[in-house]
């Protein structure tokens, strides 16, 4: 069995294990813990295309609010329909099964808008595709605001399904996907679009198809990402899911150094636990929390990992050859 | 050196080709035929329209006139990934490498055209898949070492020395198994025994995957001693055509490149 094989299966044993025992956790760190998987999932599927791709997309919470509504009016307007023939509301297994199918459809429609909003917009290159996808994201959240059918701007109640197994088992997911991917001589195809489209096209790449698959397998984990936020947060609001949101993916996936899984994870660690780190610099928070980025741009413009990187160097270089020599 | 194989049916054929830009003809009625397994030559003063007609052949740009066969069949409006999937490689002026990407694979990228594996193999990671990267593998590595570069397979493509960058870059145009390999200028840049280096690898490239080379190139040393049969340029029009020895003597390509005789004027 492939290495990576085994890697997911332990990471989603863990997962469950952990899940079975967090019952006793501080609710608000157990509230810190989910949101650092559930923007693990965002970030690492907006890395597919921002980083491994090359294409700039501004758009990665438009899909993350198509996936939340989606699975949000699944498992509350079909929920109560569907539960009492797979066992009750209290089942386990009846909520369970709602809600893999209400994710897994929220990722399928996701994805089907990312198909959509691809094929149009990546003949566009670098800001104009930014652009292009910022503008999907707005339409989007402005199309939702005006559904009255899901509480319009009013938002929209759901129940709480997502726990710690779910959350973390699909974050396991998504990373498995996006670095299996990755790592194949098809997958070699994305990077060499991100580098040179014109040699990529020359090395019998097509480019286009290239773009459109990154685009619609980040956009289905953005989905997934989305239901397990509304299942978390319980409540929808269009405004949650605005620019801002988005620019806060981008920014994860640029501190961890774009294509690099790894980065990607940390930074998307680091980033939540900052957000919520300076909460008690009360109003001044986000002037700590951007302050915070630009020291950390400043000092490994390449990403999270150089850090690593670095201290490897100064490892082998200084202390390492010491060591020997004694 | 291989002799050309004398079939009747060239394996590329530009048929009364002409491109405009706005008001400019960069290439005007061009006929250029490269028959299997031969090594041809174009040359031109700066600017005679050499690139247009690589990016002709290629599928960059659409002649607006004119027909371009390969194998007998029509290629022109046909998008690049495609031509190169039909057998058609190239190489470009200004070096293009996959910057973020080690030497190995620059040249594996290259390798996806004949792999049957796509997002569901490498996703699952099964025994085919394994079996096939594995072979992918060995078969990157065997390129490498024959081309000299197999000691620097995981450095990163773009900190290679120029010279190396170029070899890379033809290997990995090879690593697509063409039937019709073009450089463009391989040249370019580089200094006499980098010249000579390349005029070998060439001749070798040719005489091991007996494929047909067109050599788009500006330095008449290179082109003069390893071309059968060199095609020259000058705005956008074919002047002259025949062997080096030829082409040397043809008092209109002498004209083009250096300039008319004084009394003409």
């Amino acid at each position: 069995m492939a290495r990576s094989k085994i890697v997911l299966l332990v990471a989603s044993l863990a997962s469950l294990g952990i899940s079975l025992g967090a019952g006793h956790l501080d609710p608000y760190f157990f509230d810190v813990i989910i949101g650092i998987g559930i923007n693990i999932i965002l970030a690492v599927s907006l890395n597919l295309i921002n980083g491994y791709t090359g294409q700039f997309s501004l758009g990665h919470a438009g899909f993350m609010a198509v996936g939340a509504y989606t699975a949000a009016s699944i498992t509350t307007f079909l929920g109560p329909k569907v539960l009492p023939l797979l066992g009750g509301a209290n089942s386990p297994f009846a909520t369970s099964t709602l809600f893999v199918c209400a994710l897994f459809c929220a990722g399928l429609v996701a994805a089907l808008s990312g198909l959509f909003v691809g094929v149009p917009c990546l003949r566009l290159k670098g800001d104009y595709l930014a652009i292009a996808t910022l503008g999907f994201a707005e339409i989007i959240r402005v199309v939702l605001q005006n559904m009255d059918s899901v509480g319009g701007a009013r938002g929209f109640s759901v129940p709480l399904y997502t726990n710690f197994f779910w959350t973390f088992f699909l974050a396991s997911l998504t990373t498995y996907v996006v670095v299996n991917l990755v790592h194949s001589t098809y997958g070699r195809g994305f990077l060499a679009v991100h580098d040179d489209e014109i040699a990529a096209e020359a090395m019998g790449i097509d480019t286009t198809k290239y773009k459109v698959t990154a685009f619609i397998i980040g956009s289905f984990f953005a989905g997934i990402a989305g239901g397990l936020y509304g299942h978390f947060k319980q409540f929808l609001v269009p405004e949650g899911f605005n620019f801002m949101k988005s620019i806060e993916i981008v920014v994860m996936v640029i501190l961890g150094g774009m294509g690099n899984t790894v980065g990607v994870i940390v930074a998307a660690i680091l980033l939540t636990v900052l957000t919520e780190a300076s909460r008690s610099f009360g109003d001044y928070r986000m002037i700590v929390y951007s302050l915070l980025l630009i020291i950390l741009m400043l000092t490994c413009p390449n990403g999270l990992t150089q850090i690593w990187y670095e201290a490897r160097k100064f490892w082998e270089r200084f202390i390492w050859t010491r060591i020997k020599k004694a | 050196m291989s002799q050309p194989a004398t079939t009747d049916d060239p394996l590329l054929r530009l048929a009364n080709c002409s491109i405009r830009f706005g008001g400019l003809t960069a290439v005007s009625a061009l006929e250029l035929e490269v028959r299997e397994n031969e090594l041809i030559g174009l040359i031109g003063p700066n600017g005679a329209g050499k690139t247009t007609v690589f990016n002709l052949i290629t599928g960059v740009y659409r002649p607006g006139e004119g027909q371009i066969l390969f194998q007998e069949k029509p290629i022109e409006g046909i998008k690049p990934d495609q031509i190169t999937a039909k057998g058609i490689a190239r190489t470009f002026q200004n070096v293009r490498l996959f910057g973020s990407m080690s030497v190995f694979d620059n040249v594996r990228v290259a390798f996806h055209l004949h792999v049957s594996s796509g997002i569901c193999h490498a996703l699952w990671r099964g025994r085919t898949f394994l079996e096939e990267e594995k072979l992918v593998d060995a078969q990157v590595m065997e390129m490498l070492e024959i081309f000299d570069l197999g000691r620097y397979r995981n450095d990163n493509a773009k900190s290679l020395p120029y010279g190396s960058q170029r070899r890379l870059e033809i290997v990995r145009a090879l690593a697509t198994r063409p039937k019709l390999l073009l450089l463009d200028e391989p040249a370019a840049g580089m200094n006499v025994t980098e010249k000579v280096e390349l005029m070998k690898l060439i001749q070798f490239i040719q005489d091991k995957y007996r494929i047909a080379v067109l050599l788009v190139e500006h330095d008449m040393q290179v082109v003069m001693g390893i071309c059968e049969r060199i095609a020259v340029l000058d705005y956008g029009i074919k002047i002259a055509e025949g062997t080096p020895a030829e082409v040397r003597r043809n008092p209109k390509v002498i004209e083009a490149y250096l300039g008319e005789e004084p009394d003409a004027q």
